[in-house]
């Protein structure tokens, strides 16, 4: 069980976490199918994983997310379908802020479930790793003074995506830049 | 499409192209934007990292395209 969700709603931490626990849905197994409401293999869940990301308030006022309706979605699944190809999930949620935050706001929750920590803790980085260079998304920062200006991509994201090239045994995350004509 | 600084620059989320107008790849359609719009816009379509998505899938510039594609370009991204 997958689930992506782009949000322009603040993101409840505590509910998404519960979608990965192995207790809630043994609790409600009985009249539930387990794969379509809860992790695949509910009883093998040995760990969960997860990252939250917030809005850094260091000189700004508020931040302001673009997305891509849609190719978000698919980017997002795209991101996690390259984890499942390397690494055993029973399931993943990854959610996305967009529209107006403010500082000290969740903007980005990824949580994984795998039957033990090594695989979790390698899925739900490498997801959010693909997630910074990979997902339509694009933020404008509002500064102190009120001025609106889109963020820079950093080179750094794209080195942390990269690494995971020989990890996979897949071409690097990202997208190439192209050819000049 | 255009997101993002493209979006503002150009001034318009998306634009259809007129009657008569079929770039055959993404390379063309990039020229063809270039010359119509011109200034910063153009500039900016130029950069080598400015992606473009064809039905919402990154592709090539040797993309080829066809009647009713959706095709986005956008700058690189910064989310999370």
């Amino acid at each position: 069980m997958d689930e992506v969700i782009i949000t322009a709603e603040p993101i409840q931490m505590e509910a998404l976490q519960r979608k990965l626990q192995p207790d809630d849905h043994a609790s409600s197994a009985t009249s539930r199918s387990r794969t379509e409401d809860g992790p695949e293999n509910v009883k093998e869940t040995g760990a969960i994983v997860s990252f939250a990301g917030y809005v850094r308030g260091s000189g700004i006022r508020a931040m302001s997310l673009e997305h891509y309706p849609g190719m978000t979605e698919l980017s997002i699944q795209a991101c996690i379908d390259r984890a499942r190809r390397r690494w055993e999930l029973h399931g993943a949620v990854v959610v996305h802020r967009v529209g107006k935050l403010l500082p000290g706001e969740l903007i980005v929750w990824v949580g994984v479930a795998a039957s033990h920590r090594a695989s979790a803790f390698l899925a739900c980085e490498s997801i959010m790793d693909f997630l910074k260079v990979e997902v339509p998304l694009w933020k404008r920062e509002q500064a102190l003074n009120g001025n609106w200006h889109w963020v820079e991509a950093k080179s750094t994201d794209q080195a942390r995506a990269s690494r995971w090239a020989d990890e996979l045994n897949e071409p690097p995350a990202g997208h190439v830049n192209r050819k000049i004509q | 499409m255009f997101f993002a600084r493209l979006r503002e620059l150009i001034d318009a989320d998306s634009i259809e192209l007129e009657e008569g107008v079929t770039p055959a790849t993404v390379a063309e359609l990039r020229s063809y934007l270039c010359a119509h719009h011109g200034g910063e816009f153009a500039e900016t379509l130029l950069d080598v990292n400015v992606f473009c998505a064809v039905n919402k899938r990154v592709v090539a510039e040797d993309h080829a395209l066809h009647y009713a594609d959706e095709i986005a370009f956008f700058p690189p991204v910064t989310g999370g």
